[in-house]
């Protein structure tokens, strides 16, 4: 099993997700600029401020030739995670639906907050039971997570909300305090909290190393099958 | 404007400027004085500082690199280094709050990475006015936001830092920002030029107009009335420019492919190139028409004085080139040969073919006058007394709420949650006031782990200072920045390596300032050769006066200091019902300028002095118990005394505490009831631990002096001190420690 963590030039938490990855499994970096996903299992897109996100967050990144790479693969209905600002890339590559706003503070905010396990049958959250409450950072200015009502009750009646904010959580004012969201074949999962911070109890919590874990058995089962 | 005319409004005296016209020859041209009053500023030159600074200790055994390198450096074991360096933006961050703030930042990141090292931390030291003042909360605000712009873009984390608010910085701000980066020990590059025929490669971002004159303008004179006219001198910071940057210029180190490299901070290429060119003993020659530009018709003088960031100056063997263009292009980072190192030992600027400006190296960068200060002690006091804030007969329920909900002792998790604390994945303390999760509560120092570097154990980073307590006596309070900062090691169990300062003073030309100076230094030299930790580098910050009168004196501490092991750091926070409570150390508190002091309007002229060799075993004893593992909780008492730092133990664990502190007879008899109560509650002084765990834990400290003071437990703060006795819910404290930053915006 290999994760493949993409690498645009901004990114920040690359390495972080790198670490968190390999804590599980193989994993190396995917060059901005590369078509080559060198035949890696999952694919991670990180957090960070990819191309410096001077136009609008995860704008310019969506464009790079590495996300067509990454495109594909998602429809090839192959895993693909995108934290923070990997998830404003996956939205605006029109993988995951949804959009994220500015905070309602309109202020970055770096804090631990609990998320409570919506759906626990997806390749993201299968080592995780539905209610599990999680402890894993957030660390944003853009994290408001919006759609229109009609999307959000699809959303929740497809079983596409995994992670919800836990009562008095909601950092960044989103709709139905929604942390993350998959597209309708649960194959690509994108949320604002970020689990690979949350791999190690020494640094605060090793709660997101679950969702590692998660893709991990995921990818084994389908090889073995 | 005549030529007298224009070195004085570049800041240049004129005996300065006869000397330079002596040391050329002729008349400086436009480039040449340019050049020279730059070179020739005390932000460059520490023409009045210098002398002073050669009293600080720089010697340790785990030293690797010293004052005079972009940042200095330590051993931290596994043929490891870490780099650090504190750095001053303050007239920029008074003029422009955002860019100056995020530039402080930018440039301190760089001065670490030009030394090789991978930027791991920043840590930053704000002063502000009072907050009742809109314009304090302007500068707060946008200061915050900017370093957090800067920070959080760039993938370094910013672990830790000390806001305060006092009257005297109402006009003149500081912002000093404060970098760490590790690299492999014998992968450190310095700046001296070498080989005669290399090319100098200049890369990074465009050469603009912004920043002219900011190290003799801007830095180098008091603030005045026109300060929004000099916005022009502030630079424009883009984080993403230095993220490229940085990532190239450590893939270039890694390949091998740089001679030495050097980043263009204060006074831009004029000081990156001379500086080179002096440290290597060799000439260089520069092409202006070469460098390129944001704005097409630069004059050759406003090329060479430009201070746009997000730029580095190397040099590399010609036959290199190619390859250290191509790293460059894989990053989308500009990369441009600009001129070539000579055996002139000359600096030579040229437009094209056109010699522009031609000056001895040694005479613009090691050839400024030096100047003695002419110290002299106030003979009336300098700062007024601080406006009283509490009532004379507050019980003492209301001076602990009143102390917490102050906005030097209150939270300050309004500011730290805009910054990135995580990235990295070495953070393992950081700054989480009253967090849920014991593991990740807060410590008093940072304390980041080296195991993803390829080392072993963690290293902790503290940054203190107090300019009031400096400003009621200069070599007390510099000493106690040195003990606060060695404290908050200690509480870590982190043995100091390496010290770094920033000397944030008013006018040094008046000799009161140059007496707070010189004593302040004498303070700061002490106690480094009592603790036995070389200072490293540092910056000198001075003529920070704006129409109000001088700044506090204030001298800034970052220290840096390793521990075997990060699981054994206890974290400030109460943990468990039944745990012992101890007051662990020679702490002898007093009033004078305490925050209550302040509280209550007064400003105190001297401080105690203190035994630094008691101090120093004192320090050598904490730091051993807390590695052995076994405490609970340690936190060291600073502002608020006694009282706070329980409250704040409190605040963090959400459990309440019951203590008595009887004081021994001689107290008694020196002080009376009422005020030895107020001295016990809210005294300060350095040398203080408050300590928990189980009783075996407590009991078996040696080295240093304990008393049982009570336990842990319930949901009050139970308090008696001497007649006096206190009882808050830990709610009520809570509310006014997390109250007290956010109540002044509302």
């Amino acid at each position: 099993m290999k994760f493949g963590v993409v690498r645009f030039p901004g990114s920040c938490d690359e390495h972080d997700a790198l670490l968190a990855c390999r804590r599980f499994a193989d994993a190396e970096v995917l060059w901005h600029k590369d078509r080559d996903l060198k035949g890696v299992d999952a694919v991670v897109v990180p957090g960070g401020f990819s191309y410096g996100d001077y136009l609008r967050v995860g704008a310019i990144a969506r464009f790079s030739p590495v996300m067509e790479a990454v495109t594909e693969f998602a429809l090839a209905g192959r895993p693909v995670l995108g934290i923070c600002n990997g998830f404003q890339v996956l939205c605006e590559a029109g993988l995951l639906p949804g959009a994220l706003l500015p905070n309602t503070s309109l202020r970055f905010l770096c804090r631990d907050v609990d998320l409570v396990v919506e759906n626990a049958d997806t390749p993201f959250t299968r080592a995780c039971s539905r209610g599990d409450v999680l402890s894993i950072p957030v660390k944003h200015t853009t994290g408001r997570f919006y759609a229109p009502e009609e999307a959000l009750d699809e959303l929740e009646r497809q079983g596409q909300v995994l992670l919800r904010y836990a009562d008095g959580h909601n950092p960044n004012g989103s709709a139905r305090d929604i942390a993350g969201v998959a597209n309708r074949q649960k194959n690509v999962f994108g949320l604002m909290p970020h689990p690979e911070h949350a791999t190690d109890p020494l640094a605060g919590s090793a709660d997101g190393g679950r969702i590692f874990e998660s893709l991990v058995a995921h990818v084994e089962e389908l090889v073995a099958a | 404007m005549t030529a007298v005319a224009a070195h004085r409004a570049l800041g240049l005296t004129d005996a300065e400027y006869d000397g330079i016209v002596e040391k050329l020859g002729n008349e400086p041209n436009e480039v040449e004085l340019a050049m020279f009053s730059l070179m020739w500023s005390e932000h460059c030159a520490y023409k009045h500082s210098k002398r002073l600074l050669r009293r600080l200790p720089v010697e340790g055994p785990h030293l690797v690199m010293g004052p005079g390198e972009n940042a200095g450096a330590v051993d931290v074991g596994d043929g490891l280094a870490v780099a650090f360096k504190v750095e001053s933006h303050n007239h920029p961050s008074a003029v422009e709050p955002f860019q100056g703030a995020a530039t402080g930042v930018g440039g301190i990141l760089r001065d670490v990475f030009a030394v090789g090292a991978r930027p791991i931390a920043i840590l930053d030291s704000l002063r502000f006015g009072e907050l009742d003042s809109a314009r304090s909360r302007y500068l707060l605000e946008h200061a915050v936001a900017g370093i957090g712009h800067y920070g959080n873009s760039i993938g370094v984390a910013t672990v830790g830092g000390e806001i305060m608010f006092e009257g005297p910085y109402e006009q003149n701000c500081l912002v000093n920002a404060m970098c760490l980066g590790i690299a492999r020990k014998d992968r450190l590059i310095r700046s001296a030029a070498a080989g005669v025929g290399n090319l100098v490669v200049l890369f990074g971002a465009l050469t603009g107009r912004d920043g002219i004159g900011g190290a003799s303008v801007l830095a180098s004179a008091e603030l005045g009335e026109d300060d929004a006219d000099k916005r022009p001198t502030v630079q424009i910071g883009d984080p993403f420019e230095e993220k490229k940057l940085l990532e190239c210029s450590l893939e270039l180190l890694d390949r091998g492919l740089l001679a030495s490299l050097q980043d263009l901070g204060a006074a831009g290429l004029t000081s990156s190139s001379s500086e080179m060119a002096s440290k290597g003993g060799v000439g260089i020659d520069i092409d202006v028409s070469r460098v390129p530009l944001r704005e097409a018709d630069m004059e050759p003088f406003e090329v060479m004085v430009s201070e746009s960031q997000e730029r580095m100056l190397c040099v590399v063997e010609p036959e290199r080139l190619e390859e250290v263009l191509a790293v460059c292009d894989k990053w989308d980072v500009r990369a441009t040969a600009i001129g070539e190192v000579t055996d002139t030992r000359r600096m030579r600027v040229f437009d094209g073919d056109e010699l522009v400006g031609d000056m001895p190296v040694v005479a613009l960068v090691d050839e400024c006058p030096l100047y003695d200060l002419e110290p002299a002690p106030p003979e009336a006091p300098l700062y007024p007394p601080p406006p009283r804030a509490l009532s004379a007969d507050a019980s003492p329920e209301e001076t602990l709420l009143g102390l917490l909900h102050s906005p030097n002792l209150a939270g300050k998790s309004w500011a730290f949650e805009q910054y990135d604390t995580l990235v990295g994945s070495r953070t393992v303390r950081r700054r989480v006031e009253g967090g849920r999760s014991v593991q990740s509560a807060t410590a008093d120092a940072a304390v980041l782990s080296l195991a993803h570097d390829g080392g072993t154990g963690a290293i902790a980073v503290s940054i203190d200072g107090n300019g009031r307590r400096v400003a009621c006596d200069p070599y007390a309070g510099a000493v106690e920045a040195v003990l606060e900062c060695a404290a908050n090691l200690a509480c870590a169990g982190a043995e100091p390596l390496g010290l770094t300062n920033c000397l944030n003073f008013g006018n040094p030309e008046k000799p009161h300032i140059a007496w707070q100076l010189e004593r302040a230094v004498a303070g700061l030299a002490d106690a480094c050769r009592a603790l036995d930790v070389p200072v490293v580098g540092g910056n000198v910050s001075l003529y920070n006066e704006g129409g109000g009168g001088p700044i506090y004196p204030t001298p800034i501490v970052g220290m840096v200091g390793k521990l075997p092991d990060p699981e054994t750091v206890p974290g400030s926070a109460f943990r468990e019902e039944g745990h012992v409570i101890a007051l662990v150390g020679p702490f002898e508190p007093y009033v004078q300028g305490s925050e209550w002091h302040k509280l209550n309007g007064e400003l105190a002229h001297g401080l105690p002095q203190v035994d630094l060799q008691a101090h120093a075993a004192a320090l050598a004893a904490v730091r051993e118990t807390v590695r052995a593992g076994t405490l609970a909780s340690v936190h060291d008492i600073s502002g608020g005394g006694l009282a706070c730092t329980l409250a704040e133990c409190c605040i963090a664990g959400g459990i309440g505490a019951s203590v008595a502190w009887k004081p021994s007879d001689s107290d008694v008899e020196a002080a009376s009831y009422p005020a030895l109560s107020r001295l016990l509650l809210f005294g300060e002084g350095p040398g203080g631990w408050v300590v928990s765990g189980p009783a075996e834990a407590v009991d078996a400290i040696v080295g240093v002096s304990v008393q049982r003071l009570g336990e842990v437990g319930g949901e009050t703060l139970e308090m008696a001190a001497s007649a006096a006795t206190l009882s808050l819910s830990v709610g009520d404290l809570r509310n006014a420690h997390e109250r007290g930053i956010p109540d002044r915006f509302s």
